[in-house]
């Protein structure tokens, strides 16, 4: 069996690249301009290269796109609203299913911020475990929009491969927490569970084979000549946009803006880490997708570094205030169920204030900006939704595309309909 | 950690424009005056200590009688616009508050400082009714035209459906 | 009268290539869309129960799978797409979302899509595991072969009203029962399709 060093993975560097960038018109090839007239074309809301559900209303000159209205909301399921009724602990569900491709992260977020409130801090073994099965939600994040953005392209075999790289990925996650994709696995102050017995084997031997479906991904794309021609110049984003607009993640790294989360403003223990973060140069699509290819290799580095650094220990804070009191004391001492049912009806008691923070999702800058009044409730708890921008940022980049390349485009964007409209 | 920019700001806003400003679990706030809202945030862009290039969230929150941070006294604001900036040359972040009272539910738009208030500002309308003054295009982006109401206020009802369509079954609603 | 809602041989023999040959349309909005693309993965395969075709086009579809929440906001455009298929038609409500609303009680969630379509077979779960959805799929190809699916009872009905009123008689819509279902521990495998 190959170790993990022996498999490189064919990234090819950008020098290569013949990048066009933009059309070149009618007039300049030649051939005589047809008249057209503008064309109102409604993609959406559903549609089937629209992950999730979007409209995008164009007005067309031809196969020209002219302007782009895009109307999210079709998903819209009210975050907000519902975690102002559930305690603090119970809207744990409701984040899973905001970047509902990398449940985990989004999870970690929304704790890292209630903590931020309560200004405790969780044991080393929780945030180990967290960064652990944050960096394995990325790496299904990135499987997941390349694997879809790819099948929309054509390429319907690396739907299948990075698919079956992701099955292998949420049994594991099942294993830990229980459920395949919306876990539910963090709490305020730590973790629900530890780990599962063998998991260290388990996680090294998926993601050696996840390193050869990559690998095979790579070979099936990253010279194919249809794909580098529906990806290389199109959608291009410039740096500018990416700060005017507040684009972070991959989708911002392909800019050119170095800004990543872990780095900058290590949370967790990130800064344990020797990590790269690749960083694009020119903004089109290929940049995009190069840029999550590369995120995932480094994830799996990061993986490697955590499993061998993790120590052992508790995996929740042992505050009466906040912890759940172990089962069997609840079921034989009054003052443990007493406290067990406090919890649980009234919520934690976060003392009131007001807290931002933010933690490097799959898409970018996740920010939870919480207010509290001092309850067990939320008073507002707002999410601040990385794909959200990159989404605004279209009605920019979608004029002078031709309608064909919506598809890769709004791929390689990854906008999530539960993160987008919350 | 971003102390410069609230020294920054009160040196260069001495006229009362800064409200209040303050440090709460190590995020640095200002309340601005609804007036200077524009003037604070083009300053906070382009100062070259502050330089805060990136636009990072736009929000409101309805206080419902109690104040935010700074808005002490009778009669605070109903609505406070939350936004959020950050540096990434200088890696520092800021808050700042501007209220709306609730007859008067206005701010001034953001647009022309950064490109990407576009939709936060539609977003922050359609569900707490709060106007941005000079917008180019205030419609509704969550929720649909028909819908009638600010559904995010404290006093809209969770479960207070209009729904579009519905099936003839004979089935009480 | 009830002897026109009977089925006959010939509708045995259609109902058995309809159910082994469905056209999905899948009509995914959220988080069910993941365990949807799990479903048609290598692994639990979908297309093993021939349903693997997704037509993007409702004109060309016969199954309505609504794959995660519904929105009011989105509710026209499904009842929409609802009407544009061609019948026989099916709609599985995939997941919780779509069956109930889920564990989303508020003004944007519509509580389930049988509000605006009729939904033959429910699937639970938040997302429902993979295995269970090819229960759900195996439920609906028993009830398609015994032409109880709400769009078959109706097109029976509606020939049976047409006939009625060429024939001067006066119509009585029957209440339409649907047989239920035989205890799982009775029916052995391979005698589904009887």
């Amino acid at each position: 069996m190959s170790t993990t060093n022996d498999i490189k993975l064919p990234l090819s560097p950008p020098q290569t690249r013949r990048v066009v960038v933009g059309y070149q018109d009618a007039e300049d090839l030649g051939a005589p301009d047809l008249p057209t007239e503008p064309l109102p074309l409604n993609m959406g809301p559903s549609h089937p290269a629209m992950h999730g559900t979007v409209r995008m209303v164009l007005e067309v000159e031809g196969e020209k796109i002219s302007s782009a209205d895009i109307q999210i909301g079709y998903l819209h399921r009210c975050f907000e609203k519902e975690s102002e009724s559930a305690t603090w602990t119970q809207v744990f569900p409701y984040t899973d299913r905001l970047n509902y491709i990398s449940p985990m992260l989004n999870n970690v977020g929304y704790a890292l911020a209630v903590e931020k409130l309560l200004e405790i801090k969780v044991p080393e073994r929780a945030q180990y475990i967290r960064v652990i099965v944050g960096e394995v939600s990325r790496i299904t994040d990135h499987l997941t929009c390349l694997g879809a953005s790819a099948m929309e392209l054509g390429a319907f075999t690396v739907f299948l491969y990075a698919l079956k790289a992701r099955e292998w990925l949420f049994e594991l996650l099942e294993e830990t927490c229980g459920a395949r994709l919306t876990s539910t696995y963090v709490r305020i102050g730590g973790l629900s569970y530890d780990l599962p017995p063998g998991f260290d084997e388990k996680l090294r031997s998926i993601l050696e084979r996840t390193k050869v479906v990559m690998s095979d991904i790579g070979k099936l794309l990253d010279r194919n000549r249809i794909f580098r021609d529906r990806m290389d110049g199109i959608g291009i984003i410039t740096k500018e946009d990416a700060l005017a607009y507040g684009i972070t993640g991959p989708v911002g790294r392909s800019t050119g803006l170095a800004y990543d989360v872990r780095k900058d403003h290590p949370y967790l223990v990130y800064d344990r880490f020797d990590f790269d973060v690749p960083i694009g140069s020119v903004g089109d699509n290929f940049d995009r997708y190069a840029v999550r290819v590369e995120e995932m290799v480094q994830s799996m580095r990061i993986l490697d570094q955590a499993l061998k650094q993790i120590p052992a220990g508790p995996v929740m804070v042992s505050d009466p205030r906040i912890a759940l009191p172990p089962k069997t004391e609840v079921y034989n001492s009054i003052e443990a169920m007493i406290a067990h049912f406090k919890i649980v009806m009234d919520g934690i008691h976060v003392p009131a204030g007001e807290a931002y923070s933010y933690t490097e999702a799959g898409n970018g800058e996740l920010g939870f900006y919480l207010v509290s009044d001092g309850t067990g409730r939320p008073w507002k708890c707002r999410v601040r939704p990385p794909c959200f921008p990159a989404t605004a940022v279209l009605t920019k980049v979608l004029p002078g595309l031709f309608i064909a390349d919506v598809v890769p485009t709004f791929g390689m964007i990854n906008m999530i309909g539960g993160e987008c409209d919350r | 950690m971003a102390k410069i920019v609230l020294d920054r700001l009160a040196a260069q806003f001495a006229g009362g424009e800064i409200l209040a400003s303050g440090t709460e679990h190590g995020d640095e706030w200002a309340r601005v005056r609804r007036d200077a809202w524009i003037a604070v945030a083009t300053f906070l862009r382009d100062d070259p200590a502050t330089k805060m290039e990136m636009f990072i969230d736009l929000t409101c929150v309805d206080r419902f009688g109690g104040g935010g941070p700074g808005a002490a006294g009778n009669d605070p604001p109903r609505f406070d616009v939350v936004l959020h900036l950050y540096s990434v040359s200088l890696k520092h972040r800021v808050r700042l508050y501007c209220g709306a009272p609730e007859d008067d539910a206005w701010v001034d738009t953001l647009v022309s400082v950064w490109a990407g208030a576009d939709w936060y500002e539609r977003e922050a309308y359609d569900l707490y009714g709060v106007r941005f003054k000079g917008h180019p295009d205030l419609r509704r982006i969550l929720m649909y035209p028909e819908f009638v109401g600010h559904p995010l206020r404290k006093d809209y009802p969770k479960e207070k459906r209009q729904p579009l369509v519905r099936r003839q079954t004979g089935m009480p609603e | 009268m009830t002897g026109e809602f009977h089925t006959s041989k010939l509708d045995d023999v259609l109902n058995w290539a309809r159910k082994f040959s469905l056209f999905q349309y899948p009509f995914v909005t959220a988080c069910c869309g993941m365990e949807f693309m799990s479903v048609a993965a290598p692994k639990y395969d979908i297309a093993r129960f021939g349903a693997e075709f997704p037509r993007f086009s409702p004109r060309q579809a016969d199954l309505l799978i609504i794959v995660g929440t519904i929105t009011e906001r989105q509710g026209p455009a499904l009842r929409r797409i609802y009407e544009q298929m061609c019948e026989p038609k099916w709609v599985v409500a995939f997941g919780v979302c779509a069956s109930t609303g889920g564990f989303y009680q508020n003004y944007s969630t519509m509580p389930g899509a049988d509000q605006v379509v009729p939904v033959d077979v429910y699937i639970p779960g938040c997302p429902p595991r993979p295995e269970q959805v090819l229960d759900g799929l195996i439920l609906l190809q028993e009830r398609i072969q015994r032409g109880e699916g709400h769009n078959q009872v109706s097109i029976r009905v509606e020939a049976a009203e047409k006939k009625a009123r060429k024939q001067g008689r006066e119509f009585e819509p029957p209440l339409v029962s649907i047989r239920a279902l035989p205890p799982r521990s009775e029916t052995k495998p391979g005698t589904e399709n009887k």
